[in-house]
């Protein structure tokens, strides 16, 4: 089943071309991995995909739903009440974790399925523990944002969008704001995920990581794709823009 | 006049007190959640709503509170008798009942403006990644903004709300310009029938320890909300 479809999406920053003609496909239980240098407009693809950002023109699909059409060359998107109910389907994991300071650690994972879905607290909370148990965060609850570390941080973040039972989940750069240490403590999370066959999209520099995690790459640079394939690509890149950008990696 | 002794002129002061707190608690009991509104409407998507309210508070923040007392006082009349000239009708508007009213819709109108910008500062200072947060888990607009930034705004400006909330108390002997019956008036008459200084020196004392109490009160809400950073 195929869950998240872009086709020829443009987006541009005033004269910056940041995207241009980009078509993505993800299916069920698929790991893509987005990678390049910055400003390659990996971030920017990402923010349009979870509608933080308007594209300008293409397609965006989810389940076949359509969140943004094509029409005489310009993006439309859909009702906003079709949004929210499309907005249901994926997660995003922020390279800065965005959690809400002001909210214990089982609030900011209950809240939004409690307010947003309607759904049971008990059951809520019931979910919430577990999620917390996956991540090792079992008696934090109570803990408020600043008094965890970075890495705990973001697995609360991974938990909050994992408790709205999303269909995907987006990653930008989760570990970039990472000490070495804490980046392995959210790589082995992704990692159980992916073995769970979540689906996902991760914007990532930690090129090793995508290349065991990822059933797809895509190399991205100047708003273009311009290397897509099995993660071997990584090892063996065949474009020159990708061998060029991989050799800073190979240190 | 007889001479009053120093604890008749405390007693007489004391007698002002009630209206002085009267101006101050109801001026914030209204102009802390009209600022709100004003802040909203100065980021209000219509650009008239963002232009009126703009210069609503420039006007109250570039011309004397005591001025703008006078206005609110004076201008009803004073308008209405412009109208009945003009248009050839008779008709006058004037303050009737206590001068209490007045005082305190001059006093509201004011400090809304500046709790205005205060709260605006805040809500520009919460990060655009609380919003997206927010957003991606399809909370919508209103609740984004009751749920996620107000607390959040609440806590940050809580040090300049004091300051304003400080200003105020000392404000409230602007009333004495209307002609009203607060601590400080009652002070001045004494101080000029007594040719004395020393009713002065009590007001002085009385705003001091008002503002000491406002200070620790607000300390006080300051500590609850640092159970987050």
């Amino acid at each position: 089943m195929r869950i998240l479809e872009i086709n020829h999406c443009r987006k541009r920053f005033g004269e910056n071309q940041v995207l241009n003609d980009i078509s993505l496909s993800v299916e069920e239980g698929q790991v893509v991995s987005i990678i390049g240098p910055s400003g390659s407009g990996k971030s920017t693809l990402l923010r349009c995909a979870t509608l933080l950002e308007t594209m300008d023109g293409g397609e965006l699909k989810y389940l076949d739903r359509a969140a943004v059409r094509e029409e005489n060359g310009r993006a439309v998107y859909a009702p906003p009440a079709e949004l929210k109910k499309i907005r249901q389907c994926f997660g995003l994991v922020f390279q800065n974790f965005n959690l809400f300071p002001h909210y214990s650690v089982l609030r900011n994972i209950t809240e939004a399925p409690i307010l947003v879905q309607k759904r049971k607290k008990e059951e809520v909370y019931a979910q919430a523990k577990e999620l917390l148990k996956k991540m090792g965060l079992s008696g934090r609850e109570d803990a408020y944002p600043y008094q965890l570390s970075g890495g705990q941080q973001q697995r609360v973040s991974i938990a909050r969008a994992l408790a709205m039972q999303p269909k995907m989940l987006f990653f930008d750069e989760p570990t970039s704001a990472l000490d070495p240490e804490l980046t392995g403590e959210i790589l082995k999370v992704i990692r159980d995920l992916a073995a769970e066959k979540m689906t996902m999209v991760i914007v990532t520099h930690e090129m090793s990581f995508a290349r065991d995690v990822s059933d797809q790459v895509v190399f991205m640079d100047g708003g273009v794709i311009v290397e897509q394939g099995a993660p071997e690509i990584i090892s063996n890149p065949t474009q020159e823009r990708t061998i060029r950008f991989l050799k800073n990696f190979a240190r | 006049m007889a001479k009053m002794s120093l604890g008749t002129m405390i007693l007489k002061m004391s007698e002002g007190l009630g209206t002085t707190c009267g101006i101050f608690f109801l001026t914030l009991l209204f102009s802390l959640p009209l600022g709100l509104v004003v802040t909203l409407l100065r980021r209000s998507r219509l650009g008239v709503v963002r232009g009126i309210t703009k210069v609503y508070i420039s006007i109250m923040r570039g011309t004397p509170l005591m001025l703008q007392l006078m206005v609110v006082y004076y201008g009803p009349f004073y308008l209405s008798k412009w109208i009945s000239k003009t248009f050839d009708v008779t008709f006058r508007l004037r303050w009737s009942g206590d001068v209490l009213v007045p005082i305190i819709i001059g006093f509201v109108l004011n400090y809304a403006a500046y709790f205005a910008e205060i709260y605006r500062s805040g809500i520009e200072s919460i990060p655009a990644g609380q919003y997206e947060a927010a957003q991606v888990l399809g909370y919508s607009r209103p609740q984004t903004f009751l749920r996620i930034v107000l607390p959040q705004v609440v806590k940050r400006v809580l040090p300049s709300v004091t300051n304003e909330v400080i200003t105020l108390v000392k404000d409230t002997s602007l009333a004495f310009t209307l002609g009203c019956m607060e601590m400080f008036t009652l002070g001045k008459s004494i101080a000029n029938s007594q040719s004395k200084f020393t009713p002065f020196v009590i007001a002085g004392v009385f705003y001091y320890v008002f503002n000491a109490l406002v200070a620790f009160v607000m300390a006080r809400l300051e500590r609850r909300l640092n159970y987050y950073r």
